[in-house]
């Protein structure tokens, strides 16, 4: 099929996402990239944090959900609380800066301060709104919340499926990807930032495309050792990629590396001797060494949880719409709270390694992402194509699509459920 | 306050063919700069002080700089298939202290940078620690805090 479809004869957005393919406007239309925020981020559970990142009362992170600013902090009382970062006064932000402790936000305008909760406490000069303002309707307003496993998500549409519906076949996978903390609980260990000039749905693609992997991250196989370099050559190997349901999919690229509570008596790789005899050394049992060790590496999958967060082998992947052309992408790294310093310092070398924007994998992502948004606008055929391995689908033992690792399955389970979404007339 | 100008003109001296060598891509003689245990570190807090237990942009011990200097130059990388030269410019040199044979130094550092999402620039505070070596020096730490790594940066294919 080589006709250009006329966009805007269309009736509708989700129109331009075929079965196998879609179309170029969806990563450079601004009018699509507002109806996105509308239909997607509006109207669905947005991942906004880790427990972690609001460990104590009066621990907070700001995040966003599409564009809207929100907070997440924790309450004296230690419930958490999503709430829109926006002063009941005249609109200004209440919190500023990505994360830290407060005992209450005070707007910097009039001073207005609310409590963790978001309770509006005090205002100067009351007596200007005697009988005129409840200060107990005016709390920062709250978004709808729940977690699981220490994901945070938030939603703006309160009537949505529960989390867990939403969720629903990812749950497992996100429960594998919590035991990376070697036994102990997942802590982020911060994050790396960078924008890109592209649109979110390039990056989202990339977290489940195994394709590129050898082509695109070449430089940095070659700056590993010869048995990591094995463990990443993982094209012909026996990975797949599952289609979880609601635009969540799982790419299992080492499936040796998929439960890290199993096997702990694999010999312990050559790059990891150093860790396993510093942590010997320190006093650790043989049976916590190999734990570790086995750990710190992160899992051998990707899960893409639509729309915005990836666990990504060892890190979260947060991507954060900007603009139609361009988009922010937080990589978190993670390790265990309480764990040896070696095995966390080992994970945030590991991080540095790969991530954020001097690392010798993310700069070249980066640049195949430019280059997407860059070609793709050119040529009268105007699709993107995500058909590959669409003729060797099987089921999986959870009854899910399945298809190679190098399968394209996880972009077109994200594509339907965005189809689903974009189909929905504008205020339903 | 006593000013050691000859220091500071040595130093000063000394940090101008380390970036002249970074903007020509002179990476080997660059590489022999260091002391082997010298430690090249981009924070991304800028008020970490533990960058060993810390998340960093970059942290390159010995081995590390010479992985990344072979990714910059084997053309494996799409990154930097396409780098142009970039342009360094450093000044307000203060020697910090000068204790047991390492001379600290803190400066004020620009790097521009064109590339095909046009001209950037990266202005940083650099602060090296030196240790004397015959008649130069040698590196043993350079952190360099870059403007807005906290917040956001782009992707970089060159060290800064």
């Amino acid at each position: 099929m080589t006709t250009e479809i006329k966009v805007k004869n269309l009736n509708s957005t989700a129109d331009l996402v075929l079965e196998d393919r879609v179309h170029k406007s969806l990563y450079s239309d601004p009018e699509i990239f507002d109806e996105e925020l509308d239909k997607v981020f509006n109207n669905t559970w947005v991942w906004v944090a880790h427990e972690s990142e609001v460990p104590e009362a009066g621990s907070y992170k700001t995040a966003s959900i599409g564009r809207q600013p929100v907070i997440v902090v924790r309450d004296r009382k230690k419930n958490i609380h999503v709430m829109l970062n926006r002063c009941r006064h005249r609109g200004a932000t209440v919190c500023e800066g990505k994360s830290g402790k407060t005992k209450a936000f005070t707007c910097p305008y009039h001073g207005w301060g609310y409590g963790l909760d978001g309770s509006l406490r005090a205002l100067p000069k009351p007596e200007e709104y005697e009988n005129i303002l409840d200060k107990a309707e005016f709390g920062l307003v709250k978004v709808r919340t729940e977690s699981y496993n220490g994901m945070i998500f938030a939603t703006l549409k309160d009537d949505l499926e529960s989390l867990d519906e939403h969720l629903g076949g990812a749950k497992k996978w996100i429960d594998l990807f919590m035991k990376q903390g070697g036994g102990y609980p997942l802590q982020t260990l911060g994050d790396h930032r960078f924008r890109f000039p592209g649109n979110w749905k390039i990056q989202l693609e990339n977290t489940t495309d195994a394709y590129h992997f050898p082509i695109v991250h070449k430089s940095f196989i070659a700056s590993v050792d010869e048995e990591a370099a094995e463990v990443f050559d993982f094209l012909d190997g026996e990975g797949y990629v599952e289609d979880l349901g609601n635009g969540h999919s799982v790419m299992v690229m080492i499936p040796e590396l998929v439960d890290l509570e199993e096997n702990l008596d694999e010999p312990i790789p050559e790059r990891f001797e150093d860790l396993a005899k510093s942590l010997a050394d320190e006093g650790h049992s043989d049976e916590e060494v190999r734990r570790l060790v086995r750990a710190v590496g992160g899992s051998g999958f990707n899960l893409n949880l639509f729309p915005n967060i990836a666990c990504s082998m060892a890190f979260f992947r947060n991507l954060v719409p900007i603009s139609v052309n361009e988009t922010e992408i937080h990589h978190i790294a993670i390790g265990g709270k309480g764990a040896p310093e070696a095995f966390n310092q080992k994970r945030i070398r590991l991080h540095e390694h790969f991530q954020g924007p001097m690392g010798f994998g993310t700069p070249d992502d980066g640049e195949a992402w430019e280059r997407v948004q860059a070609g793709s606008i050119a040529g009268t055929d105007g699709w993107i194509m995500v058909n590959r391995g669409m003729s060797k689908l099987s089921t999986s033992t959870d009854g899910n699509v399945k298809g190679a690792v190098c399968s394209e399955t996880g972009m077109r389970a994200a594509y339907q459920k965005y189809k689903k979404m974009m189909s929905v007339e504008s205020g339903k | 306050m006593k000013l050691d100008t000859q220091l500071l003109a040595d130093v000063t001296a000394f940090l101008n063919i380390e970036a002249d060598m970074l903007d020509n891509k002179e990476y080997q003689q660059w590489l022999d700069l260091w002391l082997e245990t010298g430690l090249y570190i981009v924070p991304v807090d800028h008020n970490a002080t533990d960058y060993a237990n810390t998340l960093n942009v970059a942290y390159d011990d010995d081995e590390m700089r010479k992985l990344r200097i072979e990714r910059l130059t084997s053309g494996d990388a799409i990154s930097t298939q396409l780098g142009e030269k970039t342009v360094r410019t450093m000044s307000r040199f203060r020697i910090l202290d000068d204790i047991d044979g390492f001379v600290r130094v803190r400066c004020a550092y620009s790097l521009y940078e064109n590339n095909k999402n046009g001209l950037r620039c990266y202005p940083a505070n650099l602060q090296f620690k030196l240790v004397r070596d015959g008649g130069s020096f040698k590196i043993a730490e350079k952190i360099v805090k870059v403007m807005k790594s906290s917040q956001h940066l782009t992707t970089v294919s060159y060290l800064f």
